[in-house]
């Protein structure tokens, strides 16, 4: 097996190697739904975020617009601060805008929902949203209904 | 020095003094340690007991580059040659050189054909090893041993297995090389004709001890059974034809 | 009684030794890396024989994974009406566990029982002791360069597995079930996460490809030189060397994807 055939099959290998790894990150993974680090963060601060995790996706009407930075416990208000990454260029949401934890299909995965509120003021980077809607615990809502539903007898 | 492997005391306090520029034969029945001896002086073993020391350097104290260095000026053939078999012939005499010389390609070139054409085999620098036979391969590999042009080389069993052609050209190429590279040579081997033919001084060896030693004139005319029996190849003698065993009439009886 | 107590005491001895030998092999031939870097076309010869000629039996591989994870996925998840999921099932399984397990073991089964027997071949006609009396290391020559292709094929081995995993996998999904191509990759690609699924199995197959290919060259080196030894020798990279692989998988799995 001459040199020069072996070392052209070796360059071809690797690089369809690396194409091959290429394929999978950018076509398989979310690397492209990666944004750069321009964005701005808020917070938002919720009695309970539920299965909510760092990462999670932010949404407003069903569209990602950002990600889940970090999720920190106030130890004085009791409360959970969930500190999210926005991309850029959807700066346009009125102080007044609320934030929910919402749940993707009936058992799917939680993420934080906003809603554009009314106001004329946008939220800019370390701004707090302060209309929350904490996460749906299925075992409150659960006792509810039996609660209710023993209180008609 | 004395060395041993495992329980089994391969050489027993011996001694031995290789003159140099001059051939000398290491003899002795199959098996008792003569390719260990080789090993010990190139230092890939290490004796028990004793020194082993070439142009007044202790092989056994020396660090891995001053040994890589000593090995240098030692040319060692193997008994099957061991030349690298995934490269050609020309390939495995340049390598020594490339791997420890600068020069360019045109001079090892050169010297490649050179060492090929002392042995006699310039025409076949393109084959492979695989489709060399054994003589031939041998030669290869003394060409390859002196690459470097050594002070020292070592043949382990160069004439066995060989046809009489072969056997002409190795001994005949041991001698001549010997002299005219000015080389101390060490022959091991069981082939008595071809072997004291060609040395200068003869060491044997039986059961870790050196049993003569001499020239082959010497050993031709010892007054020894045991290295008459050895040298005039009887099959019987101080070393006895059966394997210890019972007597023959009490063992057939045992049915 | 006491017999037996002494013999699993001997292997286990045994076994610790053997495995301190290995461990000094490798530190030995850490050492050469210097001199092997400035060599790099000894690396290539032996990515060659590693790499190159396991890309087939891989790619074959690959692509009929792929395809049985999306047929078995199917049959699972129609029964919840959520088939629609099929490529975030096929592409994570690949990424995470069959990417760098299946790859793992295929590569020990093929390169690693060819590196065995090479060596061990090379032991028995001498050639080692012959490069060692022409002064040339062959910890350096012939051992790092070995190890050095072996740990950086696997991982481009995995990545082709994988990418032809999803592609079978995207074959039967798509032309073979009926799920919607757009479905298929954009799924994929908001549930799969770029560290914590591609990355993690790159570095088992980093990982694997490391231990695959140390037990393989010394076993080779240590080899018994007869026809008999050689052929144990083999057998032991390839069972030593698939339980090796099987093992740090779990290990690599708990310590990474413990956390999610």
């Amino acid at each position: 097996m001459n040199t020069r055939l072996v070392e052209i099959t070796v360059g071809l290998f690797v690089v369809v190697g690396f194409a091959a790894f290429f394929m999978l990150a950018m076509n398989v993974s979310n690397l492209i739904t990666y944004e750069s680090n321009e964005g701005y963060q808020v917070s938002a601060r919720f009695d309970n975020i539920g299965g909510l995790k760092v990462r999670s996706p932010v949404a407003v009407g069903g569209v990602r617009i950002g990600k889940v930075a970090k999720i920190e416990y106030d130890n004085e208000s009791y409360e959970a601060v969930v500190t999210m990454d926005i991309e850029p260029q959807y700066n346009r949401f009125p102080i007044d805008s609320s934030a929910g934890i919402l749940t993707a299909g009936l058992l799917g995965e939680q993420y934080v929902g906003l809603e554009a509120g009314a106001e004329e003021e946008f939220l800019v980077a370390g701004s707090e949203i302060t209309v929350t809607q904490s996460a749906i615990v299925l075992e409150e809502v659960i006792g509810q209904f039996l609660y209710s539903k023993a209180d008609e007898k | 020095m004395s060395f041993s492997r495992g329980s089994r005391k391969i050489f027993d306090d011996i001694s031995l003094d290789i003159p140099r520029g001059k051939v000398t034969a290491i003899m002795g029945p199959s098996g008792t340690g003569k390719t260990t001896l080789l090993k010990l002086i190139g230092g890939q073993l290490k004796p028990d007991q004793g020194t082993i020391s070439m142009d007044g350097n202790n092989v056994h104290e020396l660090n891995r580059k001053d040994l890589y260095r000593l090995r240098k000026r030692m040319g060692m053939l193997f008994q099957s040659g061991a030349l690298l078999t995934d490269i050609n012939v020309f390939d495995n005499i340049a390598y020594p050189i490339r791997e420890h010389t600068d020069l360019d390609e045109s001079m090892i070139r050169s010297l490649v054909l050179m060492k090929l054409n002392a042995v006699g085999l310039r025409g076949a620098r393109d084959l492979m090893p695989s489709e060399l036979s054994g003589g031939m391969a041998r030669q290869v590999a003394m060409a390859r041993a002196i690459a470097l042009d050594p002070v020292m080389v070592m043949y382990d069993e160069p004439f066995t297995g060989q046809d009489p052609i072969s056997m002409g050209v190795l001994v005949n190429l041991i001698r001549s090389m010997n002299q005219s590279l000015h080389l101390s040579s060490i022959v091991v081997s069981h082939d008595v004709p071809e072997t004291m033919s060609i040395s200068d001084h003869i060491y044997l060896l039986s059961g870790g001890k050196i049993v003569a030693e001499g020239t082959p004139d010497d050993l031709t005319n010892s007054n020894d059974p045991w290295v008459r029996q050895f040298i005039a190849g009887e099959p019987d003698g101080p070393v006895p034809f059966h394997f210890a065993a019972e007597p023959v009439m009490q063992d057939l009886l045992q049915e | 009684m006491l017999d037996k107590l002494q013999l699993i005491g001997q292997k286990q001895l045994a076994v610790i030794s053997r495995l301190g030998q290995a461990t000094i092999f490798l530190y030995q031939i850490i050492l050469t890396m210097p001199g092997v870097l400035i060599r790099p076309s000894l690396i290539v010869k032996q990515l060659y024989s590693t790499g190159v000629q396991t890309l087939i039996i891989i790619l074959v591989a690959g692509t009929f994974v792929g395809m049985v994870l999306a047929l078995q996925a199917y049959y699972v998840l129609v029964d919840f009406g959520a088939e629609e999921s099929i490529s975030q099932m096929v592409v994570l399984s690949l990424m995470r566990e069959l990417g760098p397990v299946i790859t793992g073991l295929l590569f020990a089964g093929r390169a690693g029982s060819a590196l065995t027997a090479e060596i061990g071949l090379m032991k028995s006609t001498e050639q080692l002791s012959g490069m060692e009396m022409m002064a040339i290391d062959p910890m350096q020559r012939v051992m790092a360069p070995r190890i050095l292709a072996g740990f950086m094929a696997l991982p481009i081995l995995t990545a082709i597995f994988m990418a032809v995993g999803v592609l079978g996998g995207y074959l039967v999904a798509v032309h073979g079930v009926g799920i919607y191509e757009g479905v298929y990759w954009s799924l994929a690609q908001a549930k799969v996460d770029f560290y914590t699924d591609l990355m993690n199995g790159m570095i088992k197959s980093v990982v694997f490809g490391l231990v695959i290919v140390w037990i393989a060259v010394f076993e080779g080196h240590d080899s018994v030189p007869t026809s008999e030894g050689l052929g144990q020798a083999t057998t032991r990279t390839v069972v030593h060397g698939s339980l090796a692989v099987l093992g740090l998988d779990f290990l690599l799995t708990a310590l990474m994807f413990g956390d999610i």
